[in-house]
């Protein structure tokens, strides 16, 4: 076979920077040669598609084991944006409207603890091991892969070229000889693939099409995590390093967070997941309910939006893990089920298995020996399953099972796994996929939910906020500075791209299962407004908003969105 | 006709994204910023790729000079347009160094390059940069490198028949000055240009990065900005204000934006 270059990779997120941070340094040391140039030395190229290294989504506080391994000097100085995690609370946040879905006993409770609350909330007395983040960093995960990448680049040993997509890994007779690159088609060969694309690549979900997930293995658990980057005002009290865990509202199973970064900037966000069971489930309006609670307003108010953005988390952790090596090729981060939602952790995982993987790739290049599933599993998988990673995330396998029972159920189950290191945990259930009427029920009459939707097609509006109106959450009042339309916040919390001349990502497969499908969830979850009500009855999909969330891929009940990689998007640097 | 283009272009802060500049003893934040290849120089780039491409055996070079992480890092975007080879320059960021120690800069960095004939060298580059807007970097370059046809502001060049050039150069009021050059050398400093952009070829990018990581790895730092102390510096007041607005008469946005400028 003639190489193009000796290692290819996909996607430049964490799980890559721990790689290529590696493998260069080992390269640079170790004198090692090109198989594809002779002569020189391993020729490594990164594909990221996002139009920067700096961009993209995510909280970010971490403990940075991993990350503090590759970097024993770190110093959180020298990453823009980045603080030592000064003081951590997790706090339960009482519903102040009354018009979140909480089940009665939730209710019942609430009513008892208002009592001791303050700021509508309740300040946990202490935090569970397996959360605290005390020893960590907070971080913006822009800033970081830029400071990583440029490191990498200034290496010379490994390229990483941006906007740059991969359609599909390019496999040949059964094993993966390279990738196929989504501007012109053109397959590029190399001795190895290494996809780390995060939790919806087109790479890393044709290799699960291809080869199947290992047995009892599903990538049924998913989250769209949305956050603002927030200019504090001059006054604020909040120290750089502060976090903030909660939950329990907008919707009780809705997670937010609240990092604070040096400079009076902050990061606060929400993860809407895929057990909640509303149909029109919208992260944006929640975002704005979530960062106007009583507990965070005191801290935002007067603030400004500086940037936004969302991305979906795969959350199915160690049950979704695909083979993580075959001939050819491996796998590593979120996409290769990293991400551990116990531990409310995924950078330093994702660094870590990348980390593993450059080290095995090291061993092999010395040893002459091939990429073959059998070394790869004996160097790298190896590694992965005596690591702290796979401990941990064999504690986290079933933490979330009860959420498919109930919100409760779903809390419970995260303790009992966690407090007893993922020897117990609760029994698993099937999601419900809830109608309208379903989850409306006790709140909106089946006649009243049919009247909002006539109103809503009418008037070309989104259902979501007419339905959240009409069970009693208050209007937004925008200020045009922090609390800003959706449209809005596309406009000015980054950088909008829809590159001239490229194709649509976003398809839809089966016109008649959208003319049949009821729901449109697609339409009222998308969170760029990039999918809306069409000329027909499929939905229309303009490239030019879509902020590549992934999250319609994952939330259409029918399967019925082809995600394809493509450029552009919304990009900020701050996220 | 086989041209030999030189393409000198910096690199500027991305306007469009949603950092801003901290003012500091220069501009506190600006590595961390996200950037792009200067944009006026930007259409050079593209109108000289357009060049070659029509005349095979045409070479172009870019001759950047910039702090070298983020120059490589933009490199990796630009280097994906079309063919070049670049010659880095490891210097200070554009905002702050003198137009006249940049020139010389580059000038010398252009003599450096083997095999380039002065006397038939096309030289482009923007007619401004986008962080200092002096305007006068490449009449300098052009001048250091005795090239006297100089073309500010191009919005179009024709090759003509004879290797004669006709040339279009913004005036006042969307006017254009139209001239005959009678041929090489010569420098035209762009305006927009008519290109679009490129679209992103990772292979054009891996080929243009054989050459480009090595030059990358060798850019020697550029002693530029000793000439010229900035005693003080501070951003205009207002940056950038977005206001978003829906159904305002555009009488109404104009008396706002005017108000605006003139506060
Ligand atoms: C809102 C939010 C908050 C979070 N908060 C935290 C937190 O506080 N702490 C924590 O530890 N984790 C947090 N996470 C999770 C964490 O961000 C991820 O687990 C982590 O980023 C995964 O790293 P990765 O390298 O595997 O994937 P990613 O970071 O997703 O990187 C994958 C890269 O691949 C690129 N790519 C995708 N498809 C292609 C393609 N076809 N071709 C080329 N490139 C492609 C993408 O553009 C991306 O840059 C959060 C996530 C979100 C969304
Ligand atoms: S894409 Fe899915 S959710 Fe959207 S209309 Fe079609 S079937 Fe319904
Ligand atoms: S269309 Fe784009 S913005 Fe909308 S949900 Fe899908 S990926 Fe996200």
């Amino acid at each position: 076979m003639n190489l193009d270059a000796d290692i290819l990779c996909v996607g430049f997120g964490p799980a890559m920077g721990g790689f290529l941070t590696t493998l260069t340094r080992g390269l640079s040391e170790e004198g090692l040669e090109s198989a594809a140039m002779p002569g020189l030395p391993p020729q490594v190229i990164c594909y990221e598609r996002a139009d920067d290294i700096s961009f993209g989504v995510s909280g970010v506080v971490t403990r940075a084991r991993a990350i503090r391994a590759s970097f024993p000097e770190f110093d959180p100085d020298a990453v823009p944006m980045a603080a030592p995690v000064t003081s951590e609370s997790l706090v339960y946040l009482l519903d102040p409207h009354g018009a979140s879905r909480r089940p009665a006993m939730l209710r019942a409770a609430d009513g008892i603890l208002k009592i001791a609350a303050e700021h509508g909330a309740i300040e946990l007395p202490y935090i569970p091991g397996f959360l605290q983040k005390h020893d960590g960093f907070v971080l913006s995960i822009g800033q970081f892969n830029q400071w990583a990448g440029q490191q990498v680049l200034m290496s010379g040993l490994a390229q990483i070229w941006p906007s740059a997509p991969v359609s599909a890994p390019l496999i040949e007779e059964g094993r993966v000889s390279g990738v196929v690159l989504a501007a012109d088609g053109a397959g590029v060969r190399g001795a190895l693939t290494v996809v780390g694309d995060g939790p919806y690549g087109a790479a890393g979900r044709r290799l699960d099409e291809e080869f199947g997930l290992p047995e009892g293995h599903v990538r049924d658990e998913w989250a769209v995590g949305m956050k603002l980057v927030i200019e504090l005002p001059e006054d604020t009290t909040l120290a750089p390093g502060t976090v903030i865990h909660t939950f329990g509202y907008p919707e009780p199973e809705i997670f937010g967070f609240f990092y604070t970064h040096p400079d009076r900037i902050a990061s606060a966000g929400i993860f809407v997941p895929s057990w909640l069971e509303n149909p029109v489930r919208t992260a944006y309006r929640y975002l704005q309910h979530f960062i106007q609670h009583p507990y965070l307003w005191r801290y935002v108010r007067g603030g400004r939006m500086k940037s936004w953005g969302a991305k979906s988390l795969l959350e199915s952790g160690r049950r979704g893990e695909p083979f993580l090596a075959g001939d050819g090729y491996a796998r590593i981060g979120e996409g290769s089920g990293s991400t551990n939602v116990l531990t409310g952790s995924g950078v330093d995982e994702a660094w870590l298995t990348g980390t593993q993987l450059a080290e095995a790739v090291l061993v092999l290049l010395r040893e002459k020996k091939p990429f073959t599933r059998e070394n790869l599993e004996a160097t790298y998988v190896a590694r992965r399953r005596t690591s702290w990673l796979e401990r941990e995330n064999l504690v986290a396998e079933k933490a979330r099972n009860g959420f498919a029972r109930g919100v409760i159920q779903g809390f419970l189950g995260m303790a009992l796994a966690g407090f007893t290191r993922g020897r117990l945990h609760w029994p698993s259930g099937d999601v419900k996929r809830r109608t309208l009427k379903e989850y409306y029920s006790g709140r909106l009459s089946p006649h009243r939910i049919v009247e909002i939707q006539k109103q809503c097609a009418a008037a070309g509006i989104s259902l979501h906020d007419a339905l959240m109106d009409a069970c009693g959450w208050p209007a937004i009042q925008y200020d045009g500075q922090l609390l800003v339309t959706h449209q809005d916040a596309l406009l000015m919390g980054g950088k909008v791209q829809a590159p001239a001349g490229a194709e649509d990502h976003v398809l839809f497969r089966d016109a008649v299962l959208c003319e049949e499908c009821r729901q449109r969830t697609c339409i009222e979850m998308c969170s760029g407004q990039a999918i809306h009500a069409g000329e027909t009855k499929v939905p229309a999909f303009e490239r030019e908003k879509c902020v590549h969330c992934g999250a319609c891929l994952w939330n259409c009940p029918g399967n019925n969105i082809a995600f394809a990689a493509g450029p552009g998007g919304f990009h900020s640097a701050e996220n | 006709m086989s041209y030999q283009i030189v393409v000198c272009g910096g690199i500027a802060p991305d306007p469009l994204q949603t950092l801003e500049p901290v003012p500091g003893p220069a501009l506190k934040n600006e590595m961390m910023l996200p950037h792009v290849f200067d944009p006026w120089a930007a259409h050079a780039l593209y109108e000289a790729g357009h060049l070659a491409k029509l005349n095979p055996g045409a070479k172009v070079w870019v001759v950047s000079m910039a702090p070298k992480a983020k120059l490589q890092q933009v490199m990796m975007t630009v280097a994906q347009k079309l063919p070049f080879e670049l010659v880095p320059l490891d210097g200070p960021p554009g905002g702050f160094t003198d137009s006249a120690d940049v020139a010389e800069a580059l000038a010398a960095a252009i003599r450096t390059i083997a095999g380039l004939d002065l006397s038939r060298l096309l030289l482009f580059g923007g007619w401004e940069s986008a962080t200092r807007g002096a305007g006068t970097t490449m009449q300098r370059v052009g001048a250091l490198l005795g090239i006297t046809e100089q073309f500010l502001a191009v919005d179009q060049l024709e090759v003509r028949d004879g290797g004669s050039l006709r040339v279009w150069e913004r005036l006042e009021g969307g006017r254009q000055q139209v001239s005959l050059c009678s041929g090489l050398p010569a420098m035209l400093a762009w305006a927009t240009g008519h290109l679009p952009e490129p679209p992103n070829h990772p292979p054009t990018g891996m080929a243009n990065g054989r050459l480009l990581m090595p030059a990358l790895q060798k850019a020697k730092p550029a002693p530029a900005g000793a000439g010229c102390t900035f005693l003080d510096v501070s951003l205009p007041k207002q940056i950038r204000q977005t206001v978003i607005v829906k159904d305002k008469p555009a009488a109404e946005i104009a008396r706002e934006i005017v108000e605006w400028i003139t506060q």
